[in-house]
């Protein structure tokens, strides 16, 4: 079914496909969509809205309401992404499953409310302090919004963790035309399960996500745990396990988890790298310099973190240089040199407006 | 301790925690007990705390679904926990420091949410756990190792500020300390079947941190000093009259 979304709109939609039925919030522009249409519909579907006091009670409420048992989401934007961080650590320590939709605005701080960014990128990353791995996906249309919505879901019960939708607000407010999917995998959690509520199973993924109220009488705590879930501060070998398992179910699965597309490559000696909203200038850029005759492709990351290393340490010597435009002051462009051995140029822009398919073309010509 | 309640704690926890003469170990029991002489079903209740030595009331000793989060932010965790699924019941155990310093916010929303929770603050008036440092719940004057000439700051009264925050709704608020445990077991079943939100602030001496700053004699002198400086309320409006220096007042305020 085909219908015409403002890409806040898809994500919502894309959330009751993928089965949440809990919402908390604060309100935050240009998220903010998202939480008046959640007020609404999630009742129709058996869900809970609430609009808590800020950003810490959305996110402490949204995890509390998926050990009871929920899937759950919140949606926020830089300011409020800020306030999360210290329970974005606790969804990790815990293996809490839920989709954070940060909405990026040009910060930082307040900044600029209404404008576009991709400034977030390594706060997704890197933002929770101590050592984890991490999961964003990055949407460049409203279709997106709607997609990477429920694989966000998906991936979050899978791997047990806090899931980014990292869309910035050009995507986030634009209206377009969406397929809405019948058939479309969910992962469900298990209804009951006798697996420590901490453990490991095959191909290094966690034990099944428990719920409160079962009688398992549950030790959830966001202190150093043994697969039990009892507090093991002092033991050295305890929270080395914990950690090197956070980042394993990640590292051993990446090739699931990264996506990426590629256009116009086969005989590119210029690669665009790019993602979000700038990924449309990107290719309209490629169309251009291709007019012209001029040897242009577009490498364009769906999924940021896990950085698809692979991908960028196995590009040919056809390519000449890499380009990577962004709205920030350069964040992905790091993960890129990190892995690319050869030139690598980089765009960036942030003054709150989109980069254009021209600026994109300066770079190259 | 009453053989009857070992079947409400985790057999491998002990021994506790707590520090000689800690109030703790009362404000625990007295919990275990009023759950028990209430029969809730104890599968079907929830405890959440925060970060501090209150917090470790629950986890891991409670043989029950435990979630020890983050520093301040129990209430606002519980709040989903309740909302998402409302026949459990949810009891939030946490410290003076965390629901009404870092945490305040949440708690005073929860208050007028009038949101079906129960809360028991431990008072000890410090931070204990990292080492004795003020408080808002610090008198006026208490030495603390933030405030080591004493503390020149006014301390917050938890009840007025719960009352203040739900004063539209019909929620319990009730103080006592951990010398009264017979009328703290009494609170805590009030609380525990009272609809909608419960407040019950529990003093509870500190001995390790606060008593050893102040001129404390014994661990035990602090919790027979809690009963000389408790005053009772004989009407709940008391608690908007009361103005005697380093003294308690005690009872149900709504």
């Amino acid at each position: 079914m085909k219908v015409f979304l403002q890409g806040n709109e898809a994500c919502v939609q894309g959330a009751l496909k993928a089965g949440c039925q809990f919402y908390a919030g604060y309100p935050i522009t240009p998220s903010s969509e998202i939480m008046e249409k959640m007020v609404r519909v999630l009742p129709e579907h058996q869900g809970v809205f609430v609009q808590m006091e800020d950003e810490i009670g959305s996110i402490a409420a949204m995890i509390g309401a998926v050990w009871a048992g929920a899937k759950a989401m919140t949606a926020t934007s830089g300011p409020g992404l800020a306030l999360m961080l210290e329970n974005i650590g606790y969804a990790i320590m815990t293996e809490t499953p839920c989709v954070i939709v940060d909405v990026q605005r040009a910060g930082p701080s307040t900044g600029q409310a209404t404008k576009p960014a991709s400034g977030d990128v390594m706060t997704a990353r890197w933002g929770a302090p101590g050592d984890y791995e991490s999961i964003a996906l990055s949407p460049w249309s409203v279709q997106e919004m709607y997609e990477f919505t429920i694989r966000a879901f998906n991936l979050a019960e899978t791997y047990r963790m806090p899931v980014f939708l990292l869309a910035d607000e050009a995507v986030a407010h634009l209206k377009e035309k969406v397929g809405l999917k019948k058939n479309i995998n969910i992962v469900q959690r298990a209804k009951k399960s006798e697996q420590p509520p901490f453990g490991e199973t095959a191909g290094n993924l966690p034990t099944s996500m428990p719920a409160f109220g079962q009688g398992r009488k549950i030790s959830v705590t966001g202190s150093t745990h043994d697969e039990w879930g009892y507090r093991r501060t002092q033991v050295p070998a305890a929270h080395e396990k914990l950690v090197n398992r956070f980042c394993n179910k990640i590292r051993k699965n990446v090739e699931q988890i990264v996506e990426w597309e590629t256009y116009e490559d086969q005989d590119a000696e210029i690669l665009i790298v790019a993602y979000g909203f700038t990924a449309r200038s990107a290719l309209a850029a490629v169309r251009l310099a291709r007019a012209k005759g001029e040897k242009v492709g577009l490498l364009r990351l769906k999924t940021l973190w896990p950085f698809p290393e692979k991908v960028f340490s196995g590009i040919g010597p056809k390519v000449k240089k890499i380009v990577v435009p962004e709205m920030n002051q350069g964040q992905i462009v790091l993960e890129v040199s990190r892995f690319y051995r050869g030139s690598v140029i980089y765009y960036n822009k942030t003054n709150g407006q989109v980069i254009t398919p021209q600026e994109i073309l300066d770079c190259i010509m | 301790m009453n053989n009857n309640l070992n079947k409400y704690i985790r057999p491998e926890v002990f021994p506790t925690p707590f520090c000689r003469g800690c109030g703790h170990g009362i404000l625990m029991g007295s919990i275990l007990r009023a759950i028990d002489e209430l029969k809730l079903d104890i599968d079907q209740m929830v405890f959440v705390s925060g970060i501090g030595c209150a917090a470790w009331i629950p986890s891991p000793h409670f043989a029950a679904d435990t979630l020890h989060t983050t520093h301040g932010r129990p209430v606002a965790f519980a709040t989903g926990i309740k909302l998402f699924n409302p026949k459990l019941k949810v009891v939030v155990i946490s410290g003076d420091g965390d629901l009404s310093a870092i945490g305040g916010n949440h708690l005073i929303h929860a208050a007028r949410r009038n949101i079906d929770l129960t809360v028991i603050c431990a008072n000890n008036n410090i931070y204990g756990m990292t080492g004795g440092q003020m408080a808002p719940t610090t008198p006026t004057g208490a030495r603390v190792s933030t405030a080591p000439d004493g503390s020149t700051e006014p301390a917050f009264d938890l009840c007025k500020l719960v009352w203040g925050a739900g004063s539209e709704s019909d929620s319990y608020i009730a103080r006592t300390t951990v010398f009264h445990a017979r009328e703290l077991i009494k609170y805590i079943k009030k609380a525990l079947t009272h609809q909608g939100f419960s407040f019950l602030e529990a003093v509870s001496p500190c001995f390790t941190q606060f008593g050893r700053r102040n001129q404390a004699e014994t661990p035990a002198r602090m919790i027979l000093d809690l009963k000389k400086m408790s005053v009772r309320a004989k009407k709940a409006d008391e608690l908007f009259k009361f103005k005697e220096k380093r003294k308690i007042l005690i009872g149900e305020f709504k």
